[in-house]
């Protein structure tokens, strides 16, 4: 019972993990809160739905292409929304709030093309087996979701430490203004990091999509809750630590939902929140700055 | 009282009372941003607000004069909770924060048979009259704008420019940030009671993201040059929809873009007008 | 006794010490300046001061206190004020508003007064304004009060700011490069407001490129290179310095080879 609960933690924790990585990324790159994240969440779950129930698409094409089709949209929205801001130094503060104001629209504008229902992906899309270890059942779909948040983390960090653009990307981080010395310009490192980003919040969607088979437009906004406790649990812009906060939440919502209360779990992740906003503001892991007023 | 304006008020009751419990609204997101904050936490200090004073009312029977003033109580404690850590921090530890607690807040409602779960709560008395929240709305503005043009009024709209160089002038900055919080809280915590007592039902749904970023496109519309501005946008934001009842889909879209284009083409909002900082 | 007083105040950053064990008393009374090349810790040992940079190292007393951990707003109640080297004025509130928020440590008047509008508020307001008159008077802004700050050209908002931090009669003022981006005969009517602040009682501890406006000016002055305080005596001996002079010579050199070499 217990070992059963610690692996389906793991593997809502591992989706929450590859959610939030893309949320800190864009953070720690270029240092905005960027609230239409979550939007890529439901439209990489919808255009999944789309691939396989319209087109007839199998789940292996569908993952990549509605993850990539994710990618593509928040590079035109983020150009839409944030080019200016960028160009004038604006606050962090009015990018926070255009990129609410445009998820806002965009939720309401999804949900007023599509309706509000709760859709569910063909049947039989992916096996509905399972196997068992030790008397700890793994299905198909969580098998997918540990394969690919395993795959999509290391290209991640691979790409991040191995290659010129992530060498780049990481001095952004660390100092801003030394995105000119580096020789990437900021708009360009914007769309790459959208890009990549988006391409992260589309798989999770589909992820979470295939897991608890139901899409509805307003999922992403659900989850942007649970990136919220990661980036801060793990520390803002901390890939690392996003990682780790990701694993850790989902046991923690898991053993809630098994042992105290199923309808908790947001409570107890936000009072989680709370609690390290207390007493460790700089993340678990202390790296990411805490810049004041 | 002329029959034509008795007919007028009793078909337009519920609406001209959202208009003022809006307005109480966009002054409470004035005050946060007019220190320079950002707190997407007014519709969960609303709902707050609304649960508690229906509990109040409904489960202890208190009279509505003890219950209005102590539906701020609940909404300050949590602001309170939120506001002390992420003040210390930079900008987005408040804002994210309470786009977090009304998230929570929701799935809360729901799923607590206290506050009637998903049902929400029926059969709230009408105890609030429009006279008490135009009582209300005008008190809060002329406190603001007394407020405004003082002292404090300099020491806000300094630290909105630039919290460094109001800190130098002797500006206990955080302490106004919190201050203004709290403000805010109560504000919306009262919107919450005096919306609760005149629909007689409140919803879980009521309270969440999108009230929460409907209540910034108010401010954000009208500005925040002066408390009036705020107002003026909660009207106009109030009033469009029921002109253009076709498009009751797009509503959201529409006060969604409304965020969007204020910050790029119109900062100030529509009503630009600056406040003159001094009373003498 | 000192006015203030630095005992080892140090602050590093990420690879380097921007101001390194700085032991520095800043008498009673006076102009004092503080120089230095570029880059050799002058703004970073101001925010320290000021409370705007926690030091990493060290203790600062003001004014018979230790104000090593106390917060910005707090040293503005005890007397200490300050302008920037790159101009924080508030542009969108009018020059006499500005100038109003310089007051703000003294404003004793709680909510409740400001509300009722109170006699008591009234009359602190009424005060303010007359004083805020008056420092823009001292300044040559006077005619210029009811004008958005923004719209002020670069050397008006440069006395603003001046205006703004000696409005409430500070102990300490603290100026960094007030002269920057004056023309002569500017810099000249800076010069005698200076010695005008400091004759009304008020101590001043300026950082400054200007030699000529420093040497006119300071009773003592107070040299910085690569974070280090290296002279700190009497204008007329530091010329004659050799580390000081090597310093500056340094710096030059420095500089003509980065031009040649690009
Ligand atoms: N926030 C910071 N982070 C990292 N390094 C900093 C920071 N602030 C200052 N420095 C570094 O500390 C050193 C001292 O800077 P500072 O601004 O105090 O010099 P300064 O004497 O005022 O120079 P200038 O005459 O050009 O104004 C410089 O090398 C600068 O790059
Ligand atoms: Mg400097």
């Amino acid at each position: 019972m217990l070992a059963q609960q610690l692996v389906n933690g793991v593997l809502l924790g591992a989706t929450y993990a590859l959610f939030a990585l893309g949320f800190t990324l864009m953070f720690g790159v270029l240092r905005v809160i960027n609230l239409t994240y979550g939007f890529y969440f439901s439209a990489g779950a919808f255009l999944a739905l789309f691939l396989t129930r319209n087109l007839g698409f199998g789940v292996w094409a569908a993952l990549p292409l509605a993850a990539i089709g994710a990618g593509v949209l928040a590079v035109v929205i983020d150009a839409a929304l944030l080019t200016r801001l960028r160009r004038t130094k604006a606050p962090e503060l009015s990018s926070l709030m255009v990129t609410l104001g445009g998820v806002l629209a965009l939720y309401a504008g999804m949900t007023a093309w599509l309706g509000p229902d709760i859709r569910r992906l063909p049947p039989g899309l992916i096996s509905a087996d399972a196997i068992e270890f030790a008397g700890v059942r793994v299905t198909a779909a969580q098998g997918l979701i540990l394969g690919a948040t395993a795959l999509l983390v290391a290209g991640l960090v691979a790409l991040m430490r191995f290659t010129r653009l992530g060498l780049a990307l990481r001095a952004m981080a660390e100092k801003p203004d030394a995105a000119g010395l580096m020789g990437i310009d900021t708009g360009r490192a914007a769309a790459l990091v959208s890009f990549i980003s988006g391409c992260l919040a589309g798989a999770g969607g589909v992820l979470i999509g295939l897991n608890f088979n139901a899409i509805h437009p307003f999922m992403g906004e659900a989850m942007m809750l649970r990136g919220f406790v990661v980036i801060i649990l793990g520390g803002l812009g901390d890939i690392r630590g996003a990682l780790v906060a990701g694993l850790a939440l989902g046991v923690i919502e898991t053993l809630t939902a098994g042992f105290v209360a199923s309808n908790l779990k947001e409570a107890v992740a936000f009072a989680l929140l709370v609690a390290v906003l207390w007493t460790r503001p700089q993340g678990l892991f202390g790296r990411a700055a805490i810049r004041r007023a | 009282m002329p029959a034509w304006l008795d007919d007028f008020l009793w078909t337009y009751q519920n609406l001209i009372n959202t208009l003022g419990v809006n307005g109480l609204l966009a002054l409470s997101m004035y005050v946060v941003l007019a220190v320079g904050q950002l707190s997407l936490g007014q519709a969960a200090f609303m709902g707050l607000g609304a649960y508690s004073s229906a509990l109040m009312t409904m489960k202890l029977h208190l009279p509505f004069f003890v219950v209005l003033p102590a539906s701020c109580v609940v909404p300050v404690l949590f602001a309170l909770a939120i506001g002390v850590p992420t003040l210390r921090l930079s900008g987005v530890y408040l804002a994210i924060a309470t786009i977090g607690l009304g998230e929570v807040l929701r799935t809360v409602y729901l799923n607590v048979d206290l506050v009637g779960g998903a049902l929400g709560l029926n059969g709230i008395p009408e105890r609030a009259e429009a006279w008490m929240i135009y009582g209300l709305l005008v008190v809060a503005i002329a406190a603001l704008w007394l407020i405004g043009r003082s002292h404090v009024g300099r020491a806000m709209e300094a630290m909105r420019q630039d919290p460094v160089a109001a800190s130098v002038m002797g500006v206990d900055v955080q302490r106004y940030q919190l201050g203004a919080l709290l403000a805010s809280a109560v504000l919306a915590g009262i919107a919450g009671c005096l919306s609760a007592h005149q629909s007689s039902f409140i919803g879980p749904n009521e309270y969440g993201f999108e009230p929460a970023v409907t209540i910034l496109s108010f401010a954000l519309l009208g500005g925040i040059g002066t408390p009036v501005a705020s107002v003026v946008g909660a009207f106009i934001l109030t009033l469009l929809p029921e002109l253009l009842r076709g498009f009751s889909d797009l509503r959201l879209v529409f006060n969604g873009l409304i965020i969007v284009a204020a910050v790029l083409f119109l900062p100030r909002g529509l009503v630009a007008l600056r406040m003159r900082r001094r009373a003498a | 006794m000192s006015l203030l007083q630095t005992e080892g105040l140090t602050r590093r950053y990420a690879g380097l010490v921007a101001v390194d064990a700085v032991t520095l008393a800043v008498p009673q009374g006076g102009v004092h300046a503080v120089i230095g090349p570029n880059g050799a810790g002058k703004t970073t040992f101001f925010n320290m001061l000021s409370g705007l940079v926690p030091p990493s190292e060290g203790t600062m007393r003001f004014a018979g206190q230790d104000i090593t951990r106390g917060k910005a707003h707090r040293r503005a109640a005890l007397g200490m004020a300050r302008t920037f080297q790159n101009i924080r004025v508030f542009t969108e509130m009018t020059v006499l508003e500005n100038v109003l928020t310089g007051l703000h440590a003294g404003m004793a008047c709680g909510l409740a007064g400001v509300v009722l509008r109170l006699s008591g508020f009234r009359r602190a307001e009424r005060a303010a304004v007359v004083a805020s008159r008056a420092a823009l008077d001292a300044v040559g802004l006077a005619d210029h009060a009811d004008a958005l700050s923004g719209s002020l050209s670069y050397g008006d908002q440069r006395r603003l700011e001046i205006a703004r931090a000696m409005v409430a009669k500070p102990r300490l003022l603290l100026l960094d490069e007030p002269a920057a981006g004056m023309n002569p005969a500017e810099t000249e009517s800076l010069a005698g407001l200076v010695r005008r602040i400091a004759d009304g009682g008020t101590t001043v501890l300026l950082v400054e490129h200007d030699m000529g406006f420093v040497m006119g000016l300071s009773d003592s002055v107070s040299v910085l290179n690569f974070g280090r305080l290296i002279y700190s005596g009497t204008p007329a001996q530091a010329r004659s310095e050799p580390a000081v002079v090597e310093a500056y010579l340094g710096a030059r050199l420095a500089e003509k080879l980065r031009a040649r070499h690009g």
